[in-house]
């Protein structure tokens, strides 16, 4: 390795320690959407808590969104001129040839990119980008967008950090005896739990190990980025049905693909059933092999949405209390609801590697009871 | 009205869902208090039943929204 492992340990240790610094800094949008209140009031009749509602409904949507830039906070609201501190992530774009700019340029969905003689700008209605002409006037046309955004970069930094963690792990055992050092030791026992709890039980002895690559990484990939997703960086990846859907898809082709004649048997002839019947069980049942990865898509999005949701709002109700008894009420029972969705991320990776190893099973699974009929 | 009916028809599936779920929990406890020993393999499966139902009631929420 051309980085030695000191290094390395010390850049991920140096990373993780930041994040709670994020932290402190990611909280003060909201404090700003607060102070900005009593300005507004002045100016307009609006009531105070419409827009501070208003603006925190915005601000939960817009942490729930993909974005072109990693936006961390912004201060500096109520003196007029907004700072946003960040960094801008590369725009791709397919639109009479490659379109290759930096999102600065759309300088927080406010300013209109220009590249190539073609004009883009972000959506306000869906927050995509849609191209429009020199004057800014918006139209319908979206181009193909192949940008790395926030969620693509975390995704980027999660697979190289398991693939640091893990090759670490792999190559450890042939330097120590045997014995896992270092952060393995931590990843060891969960390797072996998702092996020997999830993968023999469900696929059985003779066929677990060609799953295992799958297992493993759609395992500790959900987790990571769940992980992630309560961390104050803002993004929410398992919160996105695009995603979801994606490991859903892989699950139903792996399935599809290693399935025995058995199981194929079973869908479109079912055995032990009157001739009439196994003609109206063969759509049901082939219908079920699609609902199957659906629901495992389904079940992923909604739960890590429904948690962010739930953990914003709350954060938000200690700006809607704004009292010394509510607010730090609802502070604790962020913190104890934050500690819960700690359970619940490692809850529904999980969740998701079982289902998968079931359904890899079924797959599987040998013709066992020619007595039964 | 179509959009209201939708929503009540939703929130009884949560209920439901609510329902089985808080059933599989209670039938666990009890299975787990009658023979602790097999406490590993009873919370496999209730969190898989318990899984399979959840991914209904989301379903259902999806279906309003």
């Amino acid at each position: 390795m051309v980085i030695s492992n000191k290094a390395l340990r010390f850049i991920i240790a140096t990373f993780v320690i930041c994040l709670p610094f994020i932290s402190i800094a990611n909280s003060e949008p909201a404090t700003a959407a607060v102070e900005v209140n009593s300005e507004v009031k002045e100016v307009t009749n609006v009531s105070k808590e419409e827009v501070a509602s208003e603006e925190r409904a915005e601000f939960i949507q817009h942490h729930l969104k993909d974005s072109h830039d990693f936006h961390l906070f912004s201060y500096g609201k109520e003196s007029g001129h907004e700072k946003h501190v960040g960094f801008p992530l590369p725009v791709i774009l397919w639109d009479n040839g490659l379109q290759f700019f930096s999102s600065s340029k759309f300088e927080h969905g406010e300013a209109i990119a220009e590249s190539n003689g073609n004009y883009y700008k972000i959506s306000h209605h869906d927050g995509m980008i849609h191209k429009t002409d020199a004057a800014g006037l918006e139209s319908e046309v979206k181009p193909l967008d192949l940008s790395i955004t926030k969620s693509v970069v975390m995704i980027l930094i999660t697979a190289l950090l398991m693939f640091l963690i893990f090759r670490n792990l792999g190559k450890s055992y042939a330097k120590n005896g045997g014995i896992a050092t270092g952060i393995g030791r931590f990843f060891e026992p969960l390797v072996l739990y998702v092996r020997d709890e999830i993968a023999i039980p469900n696929i059985g002895e003779k066929h677990y190990k060609k799953y295992m690559s799958h297992l493993l990484t759609v395992f500790f990939f959900i987790w990571f980025l769940n992980m992630f997703g309560l961390t104050p960086l803002g993004v929410n990846v398992t919160g996105n049905i695009a995603i979801t859907a994606a490991l859903a898809i892989i699950t139903y082709l792996i399935t599809t693909f290693t399935a025995n004649k058995n199981y194929w048997g079973h869908i479109f002839w079912m055995p032990g059933v009157p001739a009439p019947m196994k003609i109206i069980l063969a759509p049901i049942e082939f219908l079920g092999t699609i609902i199957k990865p659906f629901s495992l898509m389904i079940r992923l999005y909604a739960n890590m949405l429904a948690g962010h949701v739930v953990l914003m709002s709350i954060i938000a109700l200690m700006y809607t209390f704004s009292s010394p008894i509510g607010s730090p009420l609802s502070f604790i029972l962020a913190f104890v609801l934050s500690i819960l969705e700690i359970l619940v991320a490692l809850l529904q990776a999980y969740i998701f590697t079982m289902l998968t190893a079931l359904y890899f099973g079924a797959a599987n699974e040998e013709h066992h009871h020619e007595e039964a009929h | 009205m179509e959009g209201t009916l939708n929503l009540v028809g939703a929130g009884l599936i949560v209920i439901g869902a609510g329902l089985g779920i808080g059933r599989i929990g209670g039938s666990a406890m009890d299975a787990i208090a009658r023979q602790p020993e097999a406490s590993g393999k009873i919370q496999t499966a209730m969190l898989i039943a318990a899984a399979l139902i959840e991914g209904i009631g989301f379903a259902a929420l999806f279906a309003v929204k």
